[in-house]
């Protein structure tokens, strides 16, 4: 039993500054065996695995293969020793198709014969059932083609120890199903696989065993076979957490803003808004589902003034005075001078919500630092603020002069929710508010919004998640290709709905540039 | 909590040595670990001098301190040279700190310059001296100020780059200051510059530099509260640090670039009056002498921050000085002095690699066990 073993860590150690990445983790993966590592995140996971695939070199530690020792300095080293790694963020070149990126950089000495390396491809995904064309080229595939080219890749260079860094992040849940049937596949061809994870349905439906990380401590492995959701998350959050959202029945509603068919090419000449209409309602809670780059981005933007339209209205009402201003193609500044509070949690924090090297209470200012004549800036309220959102919001911070970018990504996304909610919005839009949280965070995130939505706010919320999509919001608007396929009742709907009507719109175009890159 | 344990690394091929990323370091660590790099940068500097040239290394040191402040005469040229080197790294800070690349302080000194000699030249024995020399100043303000907005008007309209631009604008500066320096020589077409009598800056208690030398340490202060303090100092490190950011607020980001580099140009424009009318009582295409591009290395070693920019400027100025004073001494070309300070430079720069990384060495226990 014992020689099955593929891969073996032996009190793996690994520290950057005063920060324990990993603290003396040893787990063990056996052939044909699909092992998850759950933890929250920054509890470790990605480090520990980097350290096995060559990028990160272990302080301490052993690590053992086919039970011989090993040491793996580069990610030459781990392909030598048949790992191969498929990372959240794929390393693919757009121009080329599928079958060049997989044999890219390989050294045949017998020489360069491309058919033969296809025929290999098609043998590869013939025994586990992929869908591949490997003539496709990567800039007309879909993100989850995409990831069928990085796994063929590694598979190609023989890889018998696969790890999956949170594949199914940027799958929709048909997709993912397909990829489990791979996965399956796989593991009975006798490859040991390992999959990065914090979903824990996931964990639950695919893995045979579980070895959970928090803080950088290993917590220990348990079949999959006699755990439950409740026992794993006790183990990734070391106590117990209630696992409901709240959700009230929305009171006071009141069309808030009305997008009426609004329209958006972007600077490629692709259409990326087409024939948009919805209304977010005060009160409310309003989903939006949709896979990754189908024009979410660019519909929050265009209300929050930085997206230039060509046709179409965005009408808000004015609780206060039942005005009428419609805002398309006016600059923030103007929006906010028609006294429209509009609140906005961009999906990508630090490279547009908050500016990462400077301090919190810097960070603060940003919305409100051009108040007052004076031309020196006043940083007495950003302060207090600062220090009211680090007391409320419980944000572990050193000090309110620490730059945002030394704070966790839990921690930086209070700050800028935080920010975003003091000025008493009317309306407020959140994009994945909760990528990359840990579970206490993501629901202190979800009382927020609730908070917002109680007080009378009109929130938007995009999410990827789509339970909790379901459980959070109050009506779901699903976006596909740009165009709405529909807008479904939450407290009626199923994910599977919900997944047919992000895949609907068949001429669906690939925004990869959709920001994600800054995580 | 379990400790952390000190785990064998198996002598297998482990790698000698591994490098990580430091914490914060305190202040005393990072100032000794500049100290070590200076001295080593020394100790080779040493090494090659005597492999080289079989002069004793500490001579040729003690002669390069004398060159740069062996008489009370050097020290004012050393703190004069600071000056001038300073005022453009001030100007440049807030273009870098914006991220737009300026290496086109060259020709906006002599813009700047050729402004303040055409004033000198045209309307010098027509007015008063105080009221020539302010309006020389104004006119090499708007004159630097006006070389820096035309690269920085293409990009915010056309998106050209800025490096590019900045760069050619330089050789215009200088042919035209070439042109008019052969124009205005005496005899017409020798290429002596004409000396400039009128509107000369004044001396100070004697001292010919000081009025240099306290226009620059204004300047300097005047950058550091703008760049702290003021609302559109912070518009410019947002706009440096992220447009989307800039653009999330509603910052208007084509007119911070606009200004930022009127204001940039500008303060070149200064430097360019200052060694015109303050140092050199002429004008060159060579006046600025490579001044634009030192100033980046000023700029970036002080990290933006004009205080410390005092010291890197005059760290370099100190260089060069004694560096050449070696060459006339010890009759080397100036190839070797070159070799001196890039070695010097080259472990500066290099220090900061050690404050913010660390290399932790694989230490090989003979131990066995399993």
């Amino acid at each position: 039993m014992e020689q099955n073993i593929a891969l073996e860590l032996r009190n793996i150690t690994k520290t950057f500054g005063s920060v324990v990445a990993n603290n003396n983790v040893s787990l063990k993966v056996r052939k044909g065996e699909i092992l998850s590592i759950l933890g929250e995140n920054g509890s470790g996971k990605t480090t520990l695995m980097n350290m096995v695939s060559g990028i990160y070199y272990p302080d301490g530690g052993q690590m053992f293969i086919d039970g011989e020792e090993v040491v793996i300095s580069s990610p030459k080293d781990a392909f030598d020793h048949k790992i191969g790694m498929i990372h959240q963020h794929f390393k693919l070149v757009d121009v080329f198709s599928a079958a060049q990126n997989i044999v890219l950089g390989l050294t045949d000495e017998k020489g360069f014969d491309m058919p033969k390396y296809i025929e290999k491809i098609k043998e590869i995904t013939s025994q586990y059932g992929f869908e591949l064309d490997p003539d496709k080229k990567i800039y007309e595939m879909s993100v989850s083609e995409k990831q069928t080219v990085e796994i063929i890749k590694v598979l190609f260079r023989g890889a018998d120890i696969l790890i999956l860094d949170e594949p199914t992040a940027v799958l929709t849940p048909q997709e993912t199903k397909k990829l489990f049937n791979v996965l399956r596949n796989m593991k009975e061809d006798g490859k040991a696989i390992i999959i990065i994870t914090h979903k824990l349905h996931e964990v639950l439906s695919i893995s045979d065993n579980v070895a959970v990380l928090r803080k950088g401590e290993y917590e220990g492995t348990v079949k999959t076979s006699e755990t439950n959701e409740s026992q794993l998350t006790e183990m990734m959050v070391g106590k117990k957490v209630s696992l409901n959202i709240d959700r009230d029945e929305p009171v006071n509603v009141a069309d808030r803003l009305v997008v009426d068919k609004i329209n958006c090419i972007n600077r490629e000449g692709v259409k990326v808004l087409d024939n948009v209409s919805f209304e977010a309602r005060s009160g409310e809670i309003l989903g939006i589902a949709g896979i990754a780059g189908s024009g979410q981005r660019e519909l929050l933007e265009s209300i929050a003034g930085l997206q230039h339209l060509d046709s179409g209205k965005i009408v808000y009402h004015d609780p206060n005075t039942g005005n009428e201003e419609n805002l398309r193609d006016k600059t923030p500044i103007e929006i906010r001078n028609l006294g429209v509070r509009l609140a906005f949690v961009p999906e990508d924090r630090l490279g547009m919500g908050l500016v990462g090297n400077m301090d919190i209470v810097d960070n603060m200012m940003l919305r409100s630092y051009k108040k007052g004549k004076s031309v020196f800036l006043q940083r007495k309220k950003p302060k207090s603020l600062a220090e009211e959102i680090i007391d409320r919001l419980e944000v572990v911070t050193p000090s309110a002069s620490t730059p945002v970018r030394r704070l966790s990504g839990g921690n930086v996304q209070k700050i800028l929710v935080g920010r975003e909610i003091s000025s008493s919005p009317s309306v407020l839009m959140a994009a994945y508010p909760v990528r990359g949280l840990d579970i206490n965070s993501s629901y202190t995130i979800y009382n927020l919004l609730n908070e917002q939505k109680k007080k009378g706010v009109a929130v938007i919320f995009v999410g990827e998640d789509l339970d909790v999509l379901i459980e959070l919001c109050d009506r779901i608007l699903v976006i596909g290709g740009g165009r709405v396929s529909g807008i479904v009742d939450a407290r009626n709907t199923t994910k599977e709905e919900i997944g047919l009507l992000m895949t609907k719109s068949s001429d669906s175009f690939d925004d990869n540039k959709g920001g994600n890159e800054n995580e | 909590m379990s400790k952390i344990k000190n785990t064998n690394v198996s002598n297998l091929h482990t790698p000698p040595f591994h490098i990580a990323k430091r914490d914060d370091i305190v202040w005393w660590k990072a100032w000794s670990i500049r100290a070590i790099s200076i001295i080593l940068a020394l100790i080779i500097c040493g090494v090659i001098t005597v492999a080289l040239t079989k002069l004793n290394p500490v001579s040729v040191y003690l002669t390069m301190i004398d060159g740069a402040v062996g008489t009370s005469r050097l020290v004012w040229n050393l703190f004069q040279n600071t000056a001038i080197l300073l005022c453009v790294s001030i100007a440049v800070t807030p273009a870098f700190k914006m991220r737009f690349w300026n290496i086109g302080a060259e020709g906006q000194i002599l813009i700047g310059g050729l402004a303040t000699a055409t004033c000198m030249i045209f309307i010098g024995d027509k007015l008063p001296t105080p009221m020539l020399i302010f309006i020389m100043l104004l006119s090499s303000i708007l004159a630097g100020a006006v070389w820096g907005l035309v690269p920085a008007y293409l990009k915010t309209r056309f998106n050209s780059n800025e490096t590019l631009f900045t760069l050619m604008m330089n050789y215009i500066a200088i042919q035209i200051v070439a042109y008019f320096t052969l124009e205005w020589s005496v005899p017409k077409g020798s290429g002596t510059p004409r000396t400039l009598e009128f509107g000369q800056l004044p001396m100070l208690f004697g001292q010919k530099y000081l009025i240099n030398i306290l226009i620059v340490a204004v300047l300097t202060i005047i950058m550091y509260i703008y760049l702290k303090y003021s609302k559109q100092g912070y518009e410019i490190s947002v706009v440096g640090e992220s447009e989307n950011t800039a653009r999330y607020i509603g910052i208007n980001v084509k007119k911070v670039i606009l200004r930022t580099m009127a204001i940039s140009g500008a303060i070149c424009g200064v430097a360019g009056f200052l060694l015109v009318a303050g140092t050199d009582h002429s004008l060159k295409s060579d006046t600025s002498a490579g001044r634009g591009f030192t100033a980046i290395m000023v700029s970036w070693l002080a990290k933006f921050n004009p205080v410390f920019m005092v010291l890197t400027s005059l760290l370099i100025v100190f260089l060069e000085k004694g560096a050449s004073k070696i060459s006339e001494v010890y009759r080397l070309n100036s190839s070797f002095s070159d070799i001196i300070t890039g070695i010097i430079i080259f472990f500066i720069i290099g220090s900061e690699f050690f404050i913010n990384y660390k290399i932790k060495f694989n230490k090989k226990e003979k131990e066995a066990n399993v």
